[in-house]
């Protein structure tokens, strides 16, 4: 079991190197900006998949989650203190070095929080409103958790829609490039495209496999006994409860994670990233890679949203979301990437390759 | 000494009184069952008991501490643990995985430690599936270790279920209609299994409607009726107990 995480993890790592070399051999490194995206929303949609495949909870919020973290690190690092910077809690953040002073776009100084602070702060936030939403919405199941969650995702659609100190409708742009390590800038810079795809997939790397530890655990059996059977997992000493919000705050962070980095990469972010549209594509393309399949749902995300990135849908991105899902929900309700299609196809392959042999 | 006592039950629903001012002791090391005519009370008592439900009054005391109230986890974590009436095994998941689960109580990996992949969650996980395969082969159902849960025989998926409330190493045993569905080949087999159980140390709670199963194996018997309790005797005793005979069997002239 564990030797076959590892070989798969390689895998993904050798994959991620080989698009690379392929998109610079090809010269259409231009691709590669679109798969950093990708990479981006994909910490989303494997935090989902853990959240909806392995304990069965749905969110339509998880927009709500990416977006308090990409507005959280945008504000922060982009929000001039320097005319606070007598008061004593600016003071105390410069001591502790987590300001930055630098210029903005009219050369005037600026003083603002470091792009890492922003991004600790970010987490922080994130993991706080996971906690108290999810406390009390997590006692709900089905239909009222998908409405409940909406209902959260709607509220961060309108809080940032509606806040000037956000940018309101215009969101907040001109964000920071965000210096991980001396030499490696996290920007939309085209000179910087390779580093920040690999910066991108090493994230998504590292999530995955921290996910696949966590499925192969004392923690990932007590979360499939609780999809499996609630009262049963209970009885048996699961603290259900406190899983299924753990595993709530776990997805909200690789989802907020995925906000603070796309937000740096894109140099700015919008209210449509804390859309229901945006809720839904996510659950869209778990449900299509397969609940409860890590693997399935982190090649669709790939997939359709380099696909939805490159304007292939062009203005009919949603309707394509839509028509997937319900084409999803009546053929394939475990998803393609589980079960039942693989072995679909081998029928039909072995039934194709009967036909073609004469009878004798 | 007695391990679990229960004093002054009650529990309505609605206009309902389910259980009324029950109370009943089991020692410890004991076979005690609890039987009834349909309706008596005897699951919403055992639900009581292993937390599903919480009380109106009484208390129930387990090992001196009073555990009234408290939920199903935490009940499972004071050393109670309990099958089910009707089967509750996790779908998806090897008999083994099935009663590993049943380690819970016993190991402590959590969120952290795991996606970190710490060195001792590994040496944890080795333990418990020993200690689940060992379980397993005590039960005569080693050779079905990887084998889907689900879809064992029926008399199977309840001796997975047996496994796994042993993989707890309860000090008390709730079993809700063990020999429920089984023939009386996988009944006697059972009874046999309790006996087994029983002798490694577990104190057992049983819920049953096999009056054979029931006179053959406990050592004490408690008889509810309308939620109240009638009898609670020796099995012989209560053979004998006119009260337990008329609701059994109704008055002369029904």
């Amino acid at each position: 079991m564990a030797r076959a995480k590892y070989v798969q993890i390689l895998l993904l790592a050798a994959c991620v190197i080989v698009v690379q070399l392929a998109a610079t051999a090809a010269d259409k490194t231009q691709y590669l900006t679109q798969l950093t995206m990708a990479g981006y929303y994909s910490m989303v949609i494997i935090g989902l998949s853990l959240l909806m495949g392995y304990t069965g909870q749905i969110s339509l919020g998880h927009a709500g989650f990416f977006a308090i973290g990409g507005y959280t690190s945008a504000f922060l690092t982009t929000y001039n203190l320097l005319p606070h910077k007598d008061a004593p809690a600016v003071t105390v953040l410069a001591q502790c070095g987590m300001l930055l002073s630098g210029k903005d776009l009219y050369d005037a100084d600026i003083l603002v929080v470091q792009p890492w602070a922003a991004c600790i702060a970010a987490v922080l936030i994130t993991l706080a409103v996971a906690y108290v939403i999810g406390r009390p919405v997590l006692k709900l199941k089905g239909h009222y958790l998908a409405m409940a969650t909406l209902g959260f995702g709607t509220i961060v659609y309108k809080m940032v829609l509606g806040t000037s100190l956000v940018g309101a409708a215009d969101g907040l742009s001109d964000i920071p490039a965000f210096q991980l390590f001396p030499g490696l800038s996290l920007s939309g810079k085209s000179s910087l495209r390779i580093q920040n795809y690999y910066i991108a997939w090493g994230l998504v790397i590292v999530g995955v496999t921290l996910l696949l530890n966590l499925i192969h655990s004392r923690v990932g059996r007590g979360l499939r006994a609780i999809h499996g059977a609630e009262d049963a997992a209970n009885a048996m000493g699961v603290d259900t409860a406190a899983f299924k919000l753990r595993i709530f705050v776990v997805s909200a962070v690789y989802a907020a994670l995925g906000g603070v980095f796309l937000t740096h990469f894109n140099g700015g972010i919008g209210p449509s990233e804390a859309s229901i549209m945006k809720s839904v594509h996510y659950v869209a393309i778990v449900a299509i890679g397969g609940m409860a399949n890590l693997w399935g749902a982190l090649t669709m995300g790939v997939a359709l949203n380099f696909l939805s990135l490159r304007g292939y849908f062009g203005s009919h991105d949603d309707s394509v979301f839509g028509l997937i899902l319900v084409a999803v929900m009546l053929f394939a309700p475990e998803g393609i990437g589980s079960t039942g299609a693989p072995t679909m196809i081998r029928a039909w392959i072995k039934r194709l390759g009967a036909r073609e042999e004469p009878a004798p | 000494m007695n391990l679990l006592e229960v004093r002054g039950l009650n529990k309505r629903f609605g206009g309902l009184r389910a259980v009324g001012n029950v109370g009943f002791s089991v020692p410890q090391g004991a076979i005690k069952a609890l039987i009834g005519p349909n309706g008596a009370g005897k699951t919403t008592l055992f639900n009581l008991v292993s937390g599903v439900l919480k009380p109106d009054s009484g208390t129930i005391t387990f090992q001196g501490a009073e555990i009234q109230g408290r939920l199903p986890f935490q009940v499972a974590r004071v050393g109670i643990a309990r099958t089910f009436q009707h089967i509750r095994l996790f779908p998806k998941m090897s008999t083994l995985e099935n009663i590993m689960i049943g380690r819970h109580v016993h190991s402590r990996a959590g969120f952290v430690s795991a996606m970190l992949s710490l060195p001792w969650t590994h040496r944890e996980e080795r333990a418990i599936r020993a200690r689940a395969l060992q379980i397993m082969d005590f039960l005569g159902i080693a050779e079905l270790a990887n084998s889907d849960a689900v879809s064992l025989a029926y008399g199977q998926q309840r001796i997975v279920e047996l496994g796994r409330a042993l993989a707890c190493e309860p000090k008390l045993l709730l079993l809700d209609e063990p020999a429920a569905g089984l023939n009386m080949r996988e009944t006697a087999e059972m009874a046999k299994l309790i006996e087994r159980i029983r002798a490694t140390g577990v104190t057992i709670l049983l819920v049953e409607h096999d009056m054979a199963l029931v006179m053959n194996i406990s050592d004490e018997i408690v008889v509810l009726s309308y939620g109240e309790k009638i009898a609670d005797d020796q099995p012989l005793a209560i053979q004998r107990n006119p009260e337990v005979i008329r609701v059994y069997l109704g008055e002369n002239d029904a």
